[in-house]
C-alpha cells in the first residue's frame, strides 16, 4: 500500500510527522532540563503547570507567541527577521537523513543517503550562519561580540569533531549513517574508538554552544549573547535550534559509536530497535543536561587553546592510528 | 584541566538529583514560622469587647516609620466603643511603610496594637494596603479578651497548609484571615467571604492626607 503512494507524498508525510515528532521532542527536552537542572540544584522546577509540570512548553509556547516582536532601531532588518529561520531550518534540515531503525526494506528515515554522514555535517556546519547573522544584524554590542566568539568556536571545534568521526568512517568503510550502524553489530565503535568517542562528545557540547562551552550566549559577560536583541517568537526559534542541535548531536552519537539501534534481541525487530536508538538518545540528552547542572563556563582563551592544542592534535592522533590499524588488519 | 575533579563535580549533582528538595510549595504549604512572629497588625479588644485603644496617639509617636496615623475621640454614654473617656476616632497603618518591628506593641498602654502573624497582604494598589479601624480591629466573635498568640486556637496565619509538624493554625475553629486585602473567615480548609462585624463591610480607607 505505502508503494502506491507517490514519491512525493510519501517524503511529504514521513516528514510532517517527523517534524511534530521533533519539535515535541524539542520541547519535553527543555522541560526535561529545567526539572534536572531544578533536582540537581535541590529545587523542584516548574510543577503547577498540568501534572508534575507536564504542560509547561505549552505554556512556555503561549507565552513566545503572544510576545512582542521587536526589532532594533539599528538592526539590519531583513537579515535580522532571516537568521532565526536559517537556525532553525539547518538544524531541521539534519534529520533529512537520519535512520532510527532498521526496517525490512531499509533503514528508518526520510532518505537514505550513501554520503549521509557528510550531508549531516554540511548541513549543521551552516547552523552558524544563523548565529553570527544573527548576532551581527542585530546592531549592538553584545550579540556582535556573542557571533564573533560562535564564528570561532565553531570553526575550532568543528575541526576536531569532523577527525574524531573520520576514525568511525574508517573503520566502517563507509559514509552511509545506516552502513555505519551496520558495522556496529557485532562490536560498537565506542570499544575500539573510544578517544574519538570522547573527543566527539566534547567537541558536540562546544558545537551547540553548550554549558560549559556556552561562550556565545555567557549571561554573566554578554547578556544573552547572540540573541540578546531578540524577543518572542524569533527568540524562540533560537530556543528551538539550540534544542534540536542538541538532540541532532545526541542521534549521531548513537549512530556512529553505540551503536544506534543495534542491541540484544533487536535484529529484525524494527520497534524494538527504535526503542534502544531513543533510550541511547536520551541518555546522550541527560549527560548534556547533567553537564550544565555540574560545570561552570570555560574562560574564552582557554576554550581556543583547548580546542587547538588539545583536542585537534588528540583527533588527528587518533585518525592517524585508526588510518594504520585500518591499513594493516581490515 | 582536571578531569578526576570533573567526575567528582558530576556524582555530586547526580548525587544531589535524590535529596529532599530545599524548596516549599509556597502558596499550597506554608513554613511554619514562630507564634508570635512580627506581621500584620490588629487592634485588639477587652473581655466584654470593648475596644482597648484609648486614642492616646503613643504608638503614633512611637512609630519609627511614621506609618501610624491616630485621630482620638470622646466617647459618649450613646457612642461608647472603650472603656474610658477617649477611643480611636480613626486609627489608619500604612502597611507599605510599616516595617513590623512592634514598637506600637511597646508604646502601647492598654495593649491594643498587637501584631499577629500574618504576613500575606500583597496587593494591587497602595491605597488599599492602608488599613484602617475596619480592617484593624478584631471583630468581637474572634479574639476578644487574649492577645493573638495566647488564643485558644491560636492565631492563623494563613489560608493553607502549614509545612512541617508545628503548626498555629487551628482549622477547626475558624478564624479571620486577610486575602488581598479582603478580610475572609476560613474554616475547615473551606473559605467564606466576609461576615461584617460590627455591621460595618470591608472598604477600601480613604487616601490619608500629608500626616501630621
Amino acid at each position: 500500500m505505502i508503494d502506491a503512494l507517490p514519491l512525493w507524498l510519501l517524503v511529504a508525510i514521513k516528514s510532517l510527522v517527523l517534524l511534530i515528532i521533533v519539535i515535541t521532542l524539542f520541547a519535553y527536552t527543555m522541560l526535561a532540563e529545567r526539572k534536572v537542572l531544578a533536582y540537581m540544584q535541590l529545587r523542584v522546577g516548574p510543577n503547577k503547570v498540568g501534572p508534575w509540570g507536564l504542560l509547561q512548553p505549552a505554556a512556555d509556547a503561549v507565552k513566545m507567541i503572544f510576545k512582542e516582536d521587536l526589532t532594533p532601531s539599528t538592526a539590519d532588518p531583513l537579515i535580522y527577521r532571516l537568521a532565526p529561520f536559517i537556525a532553525v531550518f539547518t538544524a531541521l534540515l539534519a534529520y533529512a537523513v537520519i535512520p532510527f531503525s532498521q526496517g525490512e526494506h531499509g533503514p528508518w528515515s526520510i532518505a537514505n543517503v550513501n554520503a549521509g554522514i557528510l550531508f549531516v555535517f554540511a548541513i549543521t556546519s551552516m547552523g552558524v550562519y544563523g548565529i553570527s547573522l544573527a548576532g551581527w544584524a542585530s546592531g549592538s554590542k553584545y550579540p556582535l561580540l556573542g557571533s564573533v566568539r560562535a564564528t570561532a568556536q565553531m570553526i575550532s571545534y568543528e575541526l576536531a569533531m569532523t577527525m574524531s568521526v573520520i576514525g568511525v568512517i574508517l573503520q566502517a568503510s563507509t559514509t552511509s549513517l545506516s552502513g555505519i550502524v551496520e558495522a556496529q553489530s557485532r562490536l560498537w565503535f565506542i570499544v575500539p574508538q573510544c578517544l574519538g568517542f570522547l573527543i566527539y562528545i566534547i567537541t558536540a557540547v562546544a558545537e551547540t554552544n553548550r554549558v560549559p562551552f556556552d561562550l556565545v550566549e555567557a549571561e554573566s559577560e554578554l547578556v544573552a549573547g547572540f540573541h540578546t536583541e531578540y524577543s518572542g517568537l524569533r527568540f524562540g526559534l533560537f530556543f528551538i535550534a539550540e534544542y534540536i542541535n542538541m538532540i541532532t548531536v545526541s542521534c549521531l552519537a548513537t549512530l556512529l559509536f553505540l551503536g544506534g539501534w543495534n542491541g540484544p534481541g533487536a535484529a529484525g525487530h524494527p520497534l524494538l530497535g527504535l526503542l534502544y536508538f531513543v533510550i541511547k538518545v536520551f541518555a546522550f540528552l541527560f549527560f548534556y543536561i547533567w553537564l550544565r547542572g555540574t560545570l561552570p563556563r570555560l574562560r574564552y582563551d582557554r576554550l581556543m587553546a583547548f580546542g587547538w592544542k588539545v583536542l585537534l592534535p588528540l583527533a588527528t592522533l587518533n585518525l592517524l592510528v585508526t588510518a594504520i590499524v585500518v591499513a594493516l588488519w581490515y | 584541566m582536571n578531569i578526576i575533579a570533573i567526575f567528582k563535580g558530576l556524582a555530586t549533582t547526580f548525587g544531589y538529583m535524590f535529596r529532599r528538595k530545599a524548596t516549599i510549595d509556597y502558596p499550597f504549604v506554608k513554613r511554619a514560622h514562630a507564634p508570635r512572629f512580627h506581621g500584620l497588625h490588629e487592634l485588639r479588644r477587652y473581655d466584654d469587647g470593648m475596644e482597648r485603644c484609648i486614642g492616646c496617639e503613643l504608638c503614633q509617636i512611637a512609630c519609627p516609620a511614621n506609618a501610624i496615623t491616630v485621630v482620638g475621640g470622646e466617647n459618649t454614654p450613646e457612642d461608647r466603643h472603650s472603656p474610658g473617656e477617649r477611643y480611636a476616632f480613626r486609627y489608619e497603618i500604612d502597611e507599605l511603610r510599616c516595617i513590623f518591628c512592634g514598637m506600637c506593641e511597646e508604646a502601647c498602654p492598654t495593649d491594643a496594637i498587637t501584631l499577629t502573624p500574618r504576613f500575606e497582604m500583597s496587593n494591587y494598589t497602595r491605597s488599599s494596603l492602608i488599613y484602617d479601624k475596619s480592617k484593624l480591629l478584631v471583630p468581637a466573635e474572634y479574639g476578644v479578651g487574649e492577645a493573638p498568640h495566647e488564643r485558644p486556637g491560636g492565631i492563623p496565619a494563613d489560608l493553607g497548609e502549614v509545612a512541617r509538624t508545628k503548626s498555629t493554625m487551628n482549622p477547626e475553629r475558624g478564624y479571620l484571615a486577610t486575602w488581598r486585602g479582603i478580610d475572609i473567615l476560613t474554616s475547615k480548609g473551606k473559605t467564606y467571604m466576609p461576615t461584617p462585624a460590627g455591621g460595618e463591610l470591608v472598604r477600601e480607607p480613604e487616601r490619608l492626607k500629608g500626616g501630621e
